[in-house]
């Protein structure tokens, strides 16, 4: 194991041991390979600087690296957007911990050399963001790296294995030209990937928002504090903030539609389709603090006249979020509500009984415009995990599901 | 066509909606806007600040007043930097330095940063010591209290809540307002100095001005205000209002300052006294005001100051320098998960108080002192500060202005020059300290 810092201006030497120069910078080359250093640059004073490609490596060591090539074989130096560059892009820099999730400060890179053929690939093993990778960059030409590695064994070492390493780039063209490997970000948690982007920047906030996928993108933003999700979405290109929001929940996405400025929401529900949008337009018609403006549309409803089996047949072709799915709600000829059947009691009772008498006892309701405090209130006195909501003539419109009443109440607070 | 029809829905449903939600963001992003500037600001005017002023105006009258107004434009301009900084990067001062100057550079300065704030935090608990001690309250009891109390209330994660309360009891500096106008100053002299500036080749003139300078323009306080603007998050398009809340910050600061001189000088110094050895000999400003209740109320006005700074200086410094070093940090942490953090916070506040209760140490040089060692970092944390502030792939076409660069270059060359005359003036033997018979 090698560490990228005892690297930094070492000495290079060719293959007949004359000094080429000084190492300048290593870079990788993530379309060609994520892990490898593919080229070292070379300074050497006031003549261009050299690259040498990582099959031109014979041997790295602290403070010295050996080529297996002549110095007149080594290409001249040109700056490529391609190139992950160790020393500009990596160190002193934010990274993302995928495995530990938070955002880290990279101390140090430490490198594996890899026998290959007749050379030796270095490639990245682990970021260092602890004690050890500090105390080398602070000591580093004046103390002996020998020296340095002894007091460092006895230190508690904090890596981070590179494949659990998300890179952020706030430059998209450049993110382009890199070709980093797809965000690993999506494997976690929407709540934990909420509070990553909560500790960084506007500019890398947006760039990692950039890098996943609508759904990852609307799961993460659906945990964020309001003003932090306006604030990302008035960044973004208008045409993604559509995609997003037709990954939400409705009612989360009215709530950030109510949010936005009044040109950003109207170009966005231009590019969203014209389903989605006209649901959220009449989402949109409700107070933020009424029952209206906390409730989904998204909801399985069945004929009251139906039968067991036909109410599991529904709910099996629905494509109902998994949180309003726990109760059927019963509707008339004349789509009013009529009753209200746990998921449950469906389970339990075979197939041909009929779903009128599996209602619950008490069927607790609301109108869109009940105040949000009311609804909480019901929430509690009821110990519901959902709740019904009807327009002025008792039709259905929509269900409030607990997880809302959690946050809300939670906002309340904070 | 069904573009239109989209628009032509959303027009008059989400208008009412929307009017209610905007007005209650306004007035919340409103307040919360208004806070880092005059907070920075009033935290500034802390122990050794209230004693430089007040020695600035017993040993030399009017004579410093000069000094305010262009200390009132190196305040805005360099605050101004440090706030839009904040606003366009969206990233601390330590990080930025991070990340543009490595690690090494950023540990020294660090190490530089922990030192100057330990004096003031030092300074801190002086002021702590020294006001309760004119209710004849024994160090030994008053500064482990207030390190506990100060500690407790960050720990706890209250310090914020009870930060309004600070800030609220900061209408104390009116009593300086109020005495100075009883005092009846001779105003037509103090005009004169305001505008007319008079240079004494003294070195405990220059003290005096290095320590007025320090303590207005504090380096800390860059790195606070800057970590505070990232924090509250305000975005781009108001920026304005940040920028406003500098301003009023920077002359609330110094008009404070002007106040304090101009009483100081039409009691103490007109009466002869122009050193100030005690808590007690400076309470005696405001006499004209309080009568015999002068001391009470500075007491209670110092408390207040010291107290407001020690609740915010060892823990922004603790945040400050593990931001810069890349460890975890912030009180929505953890101690497991931030060790050093607390580690750090806590023995700031330790050490700060523990060295106040060692036998003989002199309160009010400490903390005067303390605001002297500020300006010396000055000059080097603006210099980080220009040089990212002036990088266009960082802050685009928010870089600083020509005018901006000059003033704030003007403070840097001016700030090392002064310090540079006050060492040659200690090694060729002039006597540096703070007393001396006044000219």
């Amino acid at each position: 194991m090698i560490h990228a810092t005892e690297l930094f201006d070492a000495g290079v030497y060719d293959v007949q041991g004359h000094y080429v120069g000084r190492v300048r910078e290593l870079c990788i080359v993530p379309a060609e390979r994520s892990n490898r250093i593919a080229r070292v640059v070379i300074a050497r004073g006031k003549y261009q600087p050299l690259v040498a490609r990582h099959e031109q490596l014979s041997s790295a060591a602290p403070g010295v690296v050996r080529l297996t090539v002549n110095e007149l074989q080594l290409e001249p130096y040109h700056p490529n957007e391609g190139w992950l560059s160790v020393r500009k892009d990596l160190l002193d820099q934010q990274i993302i911990d995928i495995h530990g999730r938070k955002v880290v400060r990279v101390n140090d890179l430490d490198l594996v050399e890899f026998p290959v053929n007749s050379h030796t690939e270095l490639r990245v093993a682990q970021v260092d963001v602890g004690l050890g990778g500090a105390l080398r960059r602070l000591f580093k030409g004046v103390v002996a790296p020998t020296w340095l590695r002894m007091v460092q064994k006895r230190l508690p070492t904090r890596v981070i294995p590179w494949e659990f390493v998300d890179v952020i780039e706030t430059d998209p063209l450049r993110r382009v030209k890199l070709k980093l490997p797809q965000s690993k970000l999506r494997e976690l948690h929407p709540a934990d990937i909420a509070d990553i982007i909560e500790e960084l920047a506007p500019a890398e906030r947006e760039a990692v928002i950039e890098t996943l996928d609508d759904t990852t993108a609307a799961g993460a933003l659906g945990e964020m504090k309001e003003e932090l999700q306006v604030r990302i979405l008035e960044g973004l290109d208008k045409e993604r903030v559509a995609d997003i929001l037709e990954q939400m929940p409705p009612d989360e996405a009215v709530d950030v539609l109510a949010d936005l400025s009044a040109q950003t929401a109207a170009a966005v529900l231009q590019d969203m389709n014209r389903q989605e949008a006209s649901e959220l337009a009449e989402l949109l018609r409700f107070e933020g603090n009424t029952a209206g403006g906390l409730m989904t549309p998204e909801l399985v409803t069945c004929p009251d006249t139906g039968s067991v089996a036909e109410a599991l047949e529904t709910l099996r072709r629905s494509a109902v979020p998994l949180e309003t799915l726990d109760t059927v709600y019963l509707t008339n000829a004349a789509r009013m509500l009529t009753g209200a059947v746990p998921l449950g009691r469906l389970l339990l009772t075979p197939p041909g009984g009929a779903l009128v008498g599996l209602r619950t006892e008490q069927l607790v309701f609301v109108d869109t415009h009940t105040q949000e405090k009311e609804v909480m209130e019901l929430f509690d006195k009821y110990n519901l995990r959902s709740l019904p909501v009807v327009d002025a003539e008792q039709k259905l419109v929509g269900v409030i599901t607990v997880d809302d009443v959690v946050h809300r109440l939670w906002q309340r607070q904070g | 066509m069904a573009t239109a029809r989209v628009r032509a829905w959303l027009a008059p449903l989400t208008a009412q909606r929307r009017r209610l939600r905007l007005w209650r963001r306004q007035v919340v992003i409103f307040l919360a806007v208004i806070g880092p500037g005059l907070i920075t600001s009033n935290v500034d005017n802390d122990a050794g600040g209230i004693y430089t002023y007040s020695l600035a105006g017993a040993q030399f009258g009017y004579l410093l007043l000069w000094t305010l107004i262009p200390m009132t434009l190196i305040l805005y301009v360099t605050e101004e930097m440090a706030a839009r900084m904040g606003v366009f990067t969206g990233k601390g001062l330590s990080d930025l330095i991070r990340e543009e100057f490595g690690f090494r550079v950023t540990f020294f300065l660090m190490l530089g940063v922990l030192a100057v704030a330990l004096g003031n935090i030092l300074a801190e608990f002086a002021g702590v010591a020294a006001s309760l001690e004119l209710f004849g309250v024994n160090r030994y009891l008053s500064v482990p209290g207030a390190a506990l109390l100060v500690w407790w209330l960050v720990v706890r994660g209250t310090a914020q809540s009870v930060e309004k309360i600070f800030l609220a009891i900061c209408v104390f500096y009116l009593a300086y307002v109020f005495s100075a106008l009883l005092a009846e100053p001779d105003w037509v002299t103090a005009a004169y100095h305001t505008v007319w500036p008079t240079l004494e080749w003294r070195s405990n003139y220059l003290l005096l001005l290095l320590a007025l300078v320090g303590s207005t323009i504090a380096p800390w306080q860059h790195f606070y205000l800057q970590s505070a603007v990232v924090e509250k998050g305000i975005p781009r398009e108001r920026y304005w209002e940040t920028r406003a809340d500098v301003l009023v910050g920077s002359i609330t600061c110094m008009v404070i300052v002007f106040f304090i001189i101009v009483c100081c000088a039409a009691t103490l110094h007109l009466a002869g006294r122009h050193n100030i050895h005690s808590a007690a000999e400076a309470a005696e400003a405001l006499r004209p005001l309080a009568g015999p209740y002068a001391s009470a109320l500075f007491a209670l006005g110092l408390l207040n100051a010291s107290l407001f700074a020690a609740s915010i200086l060892p823990l922004s410094t603790a945040f400050v320098i593990c931001e810069g070093l890349g460890v975890e940090a912030g009180v929505d942490k953890s101690f497991r998960e931030a060790p050093i953090f607390y580690w750090l916070y806590t023995a700031l506040i330790a050490v700060g108080a523990g060295l106040i209760l060692l036998p003989g140490t002199p309160l009010v040089r400490i903390m005067v002192l303390s605001q002297v060692v500020n300006s010396f970092l000055l000059p080097v944390v603006l210099i980080f500060m220009l040089r990212l502030v002036n990088r266009s792939d960082l802050m685009g076409e928010w870089r600083n202005s020509p005018g901006f660069n000059l003033v704030a270059w003007g403070t840097v060359v001016l700030m090392i020059l002064l310090t540079l005359i006050l060492i040659y003036l200690g090694l060729t033997g002039a006597d540096v300290s703070l007393s001396g018979p006044p000219g």
